[in-house]
């Protein structure tokens, strides 16, 4: 069975040592939830695993259905079918959302097939009515200019269009307004499949009340310190990470 | 062979070199003989040999523009470039009469293709002369003239000795006196008071032999109410020695009258490109240049307009690609000289790598006028922490009628942007050209489409040539 699978990871960023010997696996059909203090490295892993040129991988192994990450370029990892929705989307001005979505379509199509421009606008609209984005924003430019909500949502929109194997969340949920984390969630939990995996990474409770996660892992420093069921988000709620750090201290 | 689209010209397309024996050639060098050699090929009246002999006079006494420009242009050398180089006088007028070897090199490039495709007319010059053009029968009839400058000065005297060199005189600069000594091959266009052509015309400048220097001479009259639009291109393969081109192109909207000068500019990298235009733009007239510059080592060019009628209207839309290796040098030349006369001039650089692009600017408006108007626009796009741009504005106004706006922008690509990008699945060439298309684009939106489509095309190859 295909999986996401990080082992004995080590990742740098200029020789200050980020993720140490991390290792996950999920296999798909699964929804994981990382939690875990600011600065513990849910981003680093998260851009780590996409091949961000400043994340130096310095041990370990990454698998994604086969394909061994470590060696392969951002687009290429993207192609095989690893999606991250940033914590951070980019602004790209001058590059409209329904043409950068539509040329990532393409590099993922068969040269001698031909894009169906009709087929394409039609699914666009129907997702961007799903996530409540206003048809006008297709001739925006990415990201540009967006409130925090609207990039978040047009993450979502990017990962609906392009079917990935694989989803990375990073902190879609901050910054959406309550109704936009429903409309969100609901989003993502049409795409759950037996053969699509998700790793959500989050500091809050509330959103796994609507992505209900098989596991949820605790990061510290680096490291996955702790896992459980959905159960383990609610004590994080409501006692923060203090009790596990005195646990590991212990 | 590869079956390529008529309209995709790629930068490695021109990158091709057939031999070829020529029947003319005035040797290496410059000299008062090599200026008679041409002038006598020719058969020229004497006025205009004594025109050169007195042009070359100038251009050994000018400085060479270095104390504003570059110092790079002190790196050619004039001696050692051949200055005429062609197998006959006359163009063709059929395809098939063009010598076996240029008519492959212009099917190569794709120009017969492009002529039955959206073209009123054609011109392809192959170094110093025109080896085909023609011009379809109807504007024949409607008294449209489009010729090479040998046939223009030689058959229509009375129309073309009127403005040849009035646009632009020869000691303007150092290299509108070289053109003017020893200038061979473009065209010479009139159309008749209210002929509005709907179709453009083409020249297709092709640099062939190594060591060479093409210098065309383009006058283009639009008498009253006329309407053309004339569309250039150019290639030359990449050889080891730098080749020279240094065109003048003088342009002439008389009253109500409207131009329109379309440049899609291929040079390979060794090609120093130093070229003159200007066009004078008479009453209620509008004047356009497009000007799209791609490659070539070092490329000086500022078109220009002489607003010198009521109501005249100037325009510049240039785009400069500056590679590794490469400096574009590039801006616009609006002379406010009449009342209520606009001008507008919108030009975006991109420079890649270690490339530089420079923007240079002049607006005058003296005070005696009123209303005239000037909005320029500058940006820059850098691709990677390397490149360097520089912007001179020198906006001259006087008086307190006339509205003048200017505004700059530099913008990076950033490597995060790319990453974001490529994290969608684009490579890095992709997503590098789409940052570029987007930067561009709503320029590209005016011009004609033919052209669009191939400019967007030449990026797309520059930007993935460009990733190592
Ligand atoms: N470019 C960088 N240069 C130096 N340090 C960095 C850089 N990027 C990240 N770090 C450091 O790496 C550590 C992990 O950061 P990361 O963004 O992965 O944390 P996070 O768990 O996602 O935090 P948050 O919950 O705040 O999003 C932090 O201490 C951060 O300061
Ligand atoms: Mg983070």
């Amino acid at each position: 069975m295909s999986t996401l699978k990080v082992q004995n990871l080590s990742v740098y960023i200029e020789d200050k040592p980020i993720l140490n010997d991390f290792s996950l696996e999920i296999p798909y059909g699964e929804v994981h939830a990382i939690m875990g203090p600011n600065g513990s490295g849910k981003s680093t892993l998260s851009k780590a695993l996409a091949a961000h040129p400043n994340y130096d991988i310095r041990n370990g192994t990454a698998e994604l259905d086969g394909h061994n990450l470590i060696d392969m370029e951002p687009d290429e990892i993207s192609r095989a079918g690893l999606f991250l929705a940033f914590q951070y989307p980019i602004e790209v001005p001058g590059v409209t959302i329904a043409n950068f979505i539509r040329a990532a379509i393409q590099a993922r199509m068969e040269e001698s097939k031909l894009f169906k421009a009709v087929d394409y606008y039609k699914k666009l609209y129907q997702k961007m009515d799903d996530l409540g984005i206003d048809r006008n924003f297709t001739a925006r430019s990415l990201n540009d200019g967006f409130s925090g909500g609207e990039k978040k949502r047009c993450e979502i929109l990017q990962m609906a269009m392009l079917d990935p194997k694989f989803c990375i969340l990073d902190e879609t949920d901050s910054g959406l307004d309550i109704d936009a984390l429903r409309v969100v969630s609901a989003g993502v939990n049409s795409m759950r499949s037996s053969n699509r995996g998700f790793l959500v990474i989050t500091h809050y409770q509330r959103l796994l009340d609507y992505i209900v996660p098989d596991k949820v892992h605790v990061m510290w420093e680096g490291k996955i310190v702790r896992s459980g069921d959905k159960d383990l988000a609610s004590e994080l709620e409501s006692k923060g990470y203090d009790w596990i750090k005195e646990e590991l201290a212990a | 062979m590869i079956k390529t689209n008529p309209i995709e010209v790629d930068r490695e397309k021109g990158n091709f070199h057939y031999n070829t024996d020529y029947e003319f050639d005035a040797g290496i060098g410059l000299s008062e003989d090599v200026v008679r050699y041409i002038s006598g090929v020719k058969k020229e009246d004497s006025w205009l040999q004594d025109f050169r002999l007195k042009a070359l006079q100038t251009f050994e006494k000018k400085r060479l523009p270095t104390h504003w420009a570059t110092n790079d242009l002190e790196n050619i050398d004039f001696d050692v470039i051949r200055y005429y180089l062609s197998k006959g006088q006359m163009p063709s007028r059929t395809w098939e009469e063009v010598p076996d070897d240029v008519k492959s090199t212009f099917e190569r490039l794709g120009i017969p293709e492009q002529e039955r495709k959206f073209l009123a007319g054609v011109e392809a010059q192959f170094d110093s002369e025109a080896a085909y053009s023609r011009m379809k029968d109807d504007l024949t009839e409607k008294g449209v003239i489009f010729v090479g400058s040998t046939e223009g000065l030689k058959d229509h005297p009375e129309i073309f000795k009127k403005w040849f060199g009035k646009v632009i005189p020869t000691s303007d600069n150092k290299f509108s006196a070289l053109n003017s000594a020893v200038f061979s091959g473009g065209s010479f266009i009139y159309v008749p008071p209210g002929v509005k052509l709907e179709q453009p015309l083409q020249a297709y400048f092709r640099i062939n032999a190594e060591n060479f220097g093409q210098f065309e001479r383009t006058l283009i009259i639009a008498d009253e109410g006329a309407e053309i639009t004339y569309m250039e291109g150019c290639t030359a393969p990449k050889f080891e020695t730098s080749t020279l081109h240094s065109a003048v192109v003088e342009l002439v909207a008389l009253r109500g009258a409207k131009i329109q000068y379309v440049t899609v500019q291929n040079w390979s990298n060794n090609v120093f490109n130093l070229v003159t235009k200007r066009a004078m733009a008479h009453e209620e007239s509008e004047v356009r240049w497009i000007d799209c510059n791609i490659g070539s080592r070092l490329t000086m060019k500022y078109p220009g307009v002489i607003l010198r009628g009521r109501k005249a209207r100037g325009e510049v839309l240039s785009i400069a690609l500056a590679n590794d290796g490469q400096h574009q040098d590039t801006g616009a030349k609006m002379v406010h000289a009449a009342d209520e006369t606009t001008s507008n001039v919108i030009a975006k650089s991109v420079s890649i790598g270690e490339g530089r692009s420079t923007y240079r600017g002049l607006v005058q408006m003296p005070g005696h006028l009123k209303h005239c108007k000037n909005n320029t626009e500058c940006d820059a796009l850098l691709i990677n922490s390397d490149s360097q741009t520089d912007t001179y504005p020198a906006i001259t106004v006087q008086g307190e009628d006339h509205s003048v706006q200017h505004e700059a922008s530099v913008s990076k690509v950033s490597a995060e942007q790319i990453f974001y990008m490529q994290q969608r699945g684009l490579s890095e060439g992709d997503a590098m050209s789409m940052c570029v298309n987007g930067f561009v684009n709503d320029l590209i939106r005016e011009f004609p489409m033919e052209y669009s489509v191939e400019l967007k095309r030449l990026i797309d190859l520059e930007m993935e040539g460009s990733v190592g």
